[in-house]
């Protein structure tokens, strides 16, 4: 890989670039910039900016692009700032361009049910916005507060995906600034499209090392009328992970397969000050089914909930209203941050392993923690194989607990890899995970990846050393 | 202990159509659901129940679909169902209810405790649950927050009041009207749904009551009338003001006075 040399930004660059922005209060230089913009929300991966840019619109974000293209300026990209995985983090400082200005929905075209949004809005917003017209974006991540240009970075997947899939299968086109400050458009309100190349595939995903999305049309659907959830006490976790493969193969299609345990339930009950509606047991799966009428869901979940009790469920717990369902789905929405204030630290791991593995991996996890000396937690979509787990620091040593958490990372990717799974379910790759997707991926698809960085992105300046950089 | 709960069939949607020209609340076709208030009720019974034993029934007033919210309570757990419906009942406001309830529960049995939710959220009252209690001559206890303490002949509870949160010990039997977040309440299960599918729900007409004269109940026995319902006003309109403290609490207080609320 060349030595990238990369101009450092001064009085003279910050000048010019305030001319093409205009207002002062949309940059910011050396002490105003606040700590927030040098890590992302789990914040092992840590790098200042030089200058932080608040774009208004796509000819700003090109302008910008174009005098740090002519001055080989490093530029990364940042929404809310929610990854885990260090992506929106400037490892070789430079330019973060700050989207989150960029906040407009612009058109909501219901003869061709897609929304036009800016990168900058909030999924809150956005799910809250289609829901008023009684539309429906399916893709539904955990975190309410991200972007929707960060969710297409990610290709971020979310509970529903079981049914309908990810963040990459509701996006038709998106508006594009590349690299050189060039404005371009891929894809558009088209159904179908075999027309070349599906570049704006290839910007889903890229964590934003390809180009900067500045507008994205996405594809909606009619709102469910209803919703039903089933939450299933197992005596064991065991059991319940093992029931979750019987569930798919009995072709019933719950939008969400997920699987909690009770530790991870008591944390969430402490973070939000809020008890959970069932404490029978020390596992849990968490269904949802969707439909038009109660009376249709009723049907699709009478054979799952049976299904379950033949396996041991000790219950079926059904959640038919808008109470019953926050006191269990804000529960899970929380597991994250809930785990975070568990502990002094921790790291994750976000693999996706083939849904008929999801046993073994929860178990590997589970028996792992003695050997490597590590509180391991875990939950996750059962339902599509992506299971995040979580290594907890507690009072260990920052060296000790690099070292045990190294040893936990190498085995459990190892683990994925002998299960047919993948580094990444919807997180990302970022920085912190480049390591283990060298170690997963042939060294073709390694160079096919960066190849189409090169053709990109020349002068590697849109957010290097990030993915397949390494 | 034998406990009598008072449930409710509300709207599902607070997005609530009336009717412009009787001002009376659309149910028919509208999705509905157990009044979320009433479930709060529903787990204090329980929770009371795993302690002492005895029975929790269930009581609601209302058309024949009513009944669904009494099988959910049957699915959460409850032991009986009890459904006050005649057409000579409907229309009936606060004092009309309260008195139809407490003719419902004096023909079906002696309960120790009758609990309530704080309010249902169509009519919005708070009233029905202390009116019940007048009619039967028990005590009755709003707001309730806690039970400390049951005993066969006593209850001990805490209650919100304005000021302050008073403990009372209060003799059986009672009415209590417990407040959101005593307990949180459990979920209706699939296995006891199954279970109590075809269990008999005890049907009350005005012919089932110690008093059968009907210019007592609904429309008739009801002293009050609603005028008008109408969803309140709500304005997105802000306002920023800057300036130091004196000056915008000053700023503040006109504002207030100029909108009428001192």
């Amino acid at each position: 890989m060349p030595n990238w040399t990369y101009h450092t930004i001064d009085e003279n660059d910050v000048l010019n670039l305030r001319a093409l922005i205009g207002e002062e209060q949309r940059m910011l230089w050396k002490e105003q910039i606040s700590e927030d913009y040098s890590h992302d929300e789990l914040g092992g991966t840590s790098s200042w900016p030089e200058l932080v840019i608040k774009p208004v619109s796509a000819n700003e974000v090109s302008a910008v692009m174009k005098y740090a293209y002519e001055h080989s300026i490093p530029v990364t990209a940042r929404g809310s700032g929610t990854g885990l995985v260090g992506s929106c983090v400037p490892m070789e400082h430079g330019i973060i361009l700050d989207l989150s200005l960029m906040n407009n929905i612009l058109e909501l075209d219901e003869e061709n049910l897609t929304l036009t949004v800016e990168p900058g809005v909030l999924l809150m917003d956005l799910t809250a916005f289609v829901e008023d017209h009684d539309l429906f974006y399916p893709p539904d991540p955990g975190e309410k507060s991200a972007t929707i240009g960060g969710n297409i970075s990610t290709n971020a997947g979310g509970m529903r995906a079981v049914k309908y899939g990810v963040t990459r299968d509701f996006v038709r086109g998106l508006e594009v600034v590349l690299p050189n400050g060039d404005i371009v458009e891929f894809g558009g309100k088209v159904v179908k499209n075999s027309s070349g190349y599906d570049l704006k595939d290839l910007i889903i995903g890229s964590e934003g090392t390809l180009g900067i999305v500045t507008k994205a049309i996405l594809k909606l659907l009619p709102l469910p009328k209803k919703t039903i959830s089933l939450l299933i006490p197992f005596p064991s976790l065991e059991k319940a992970i093992q029931t979750v493969p019987k569930i798919i193969k009995s072709k019933a299609i719950p939008t969400a397969i997920e699987f909690m345990q009770k530790e991870v339930i008591e944390d969430a009950e402490e973070y939000l000050g809020k008890a959970f509606p069932d404490h029978q047991s020390e596992a849990y799966l968490l269904l949802k089914f969707d439909g038009n009428s109660q009376d249709e869901i009723e049907r699709a979940y009478a054979k799952v909930a049976d299904l379950c009790l033949e396996e041991g469920a000790l219950d079926v717990l059904i959640s038919d209203t808008a109470e019953r369902d926050e006191s269990i789905w804000k529960a899970r929405g929380a597991f994250l941050e809930a785990i975070k204030g568990s502990t002094t630290y921790m790291d994750e791991v976000d693999m996706v392993v083939p849904r008929s593995y999801v046993n073994d991996m929860v178990e590997y996890l589970h028996s792992i923690q003695r050997e490597v000396g590590l509180r391991i937690k875990s939950f996750g979509h059962a339902g599509d194989g992506n299971l995040h787990a979580y290594m907890l620091k507690d009072n260990l040593s920052d060296e000790e607990w690099e070292k045990r958490l190294n040893k936990a990372m190498d085995l459990i990717y190892a683990k994925a890899r002998e299960l047919n799974g993948q580094v990444s379910g919807e997180h990302g790759i970022g920085y912190a995970k480049k390591m283990y997707l060298k170690e997963s991926l042939a060294k073709d698809n390694i160079d096919l990846m960066n190849g189409i960085k090169q053709v990109f992105d020349a002068k590697n300046i849109l957010n290097p050393h990030k993915i397949a950089q390494l | 202990m034998n406990i009598l709960v008072c449930i409710k069939q509300v709207p599902e949607s607070n997005k609530v159509e009336v009717d412009p020209v009787t001002g009376v609340i659309k149910r028919d076709g509208a999705a509905s659901k157990m009044n979320p208030y009433d479930l709060y009720a529903l787990e204090t019974a329980f929770r009371i129940q795993e302690k002492m034993g005895g029975v929790v029934d269930v009581i609601s007033m209302g058309p024949p679909q009513a009944q669904e919210v009494i099988r959910e309570a049957f699915a959460m757990g409850a032991d009986h169902g009890i459904l006050v419906s005649d057409r000579s009942f409907g229309g009936a406001d606060v004092l009309a209810t309260s008195y139809t309830l407490s003719q419902g529960i004096k023909s079906s049995g002696n309960y120790d405790l009758i609990l309530c939710g704080k309010q249902t959220i169509d009519g919005d009252t708070a009233q029905v649950g202390a009116e019940i209690a007048e009619w039967l001559q028990i005590p009755s206890v709003n707001n309730v927050l806690e039970i400390k303490e049951v005993h066969d002949d006593s209850i001990t509870i805490s209650m919100d009041l304005p000021q302050e949160v008073e403990v009372a010990k209060i003799s059986l039997p009672c009415l209590l009207s417990v407040d959101q977040d005593i307990f949180m309440p459990r979920l209706p299960s699939y296995v006891k749904k199954k279970a109590t599918k075809d269990r008999e729900i005890k049907v009350l007409s005005l012919k089932d009551m110690e008093d059968t004269d009907a210019s007592h109940y609904g429309l008739n026995g009801s002293p009050t009338q609603v005028q008008r319902i109408f969803p309140p006003t709500s304005s997105k309109e802000k306002e920023m003001w800057d300036g130091s403290s004196a000056v915008l609490a000053d700023q503040l207080f006109h504002k207030i006075e100029e909108l009428k609320f001192v």
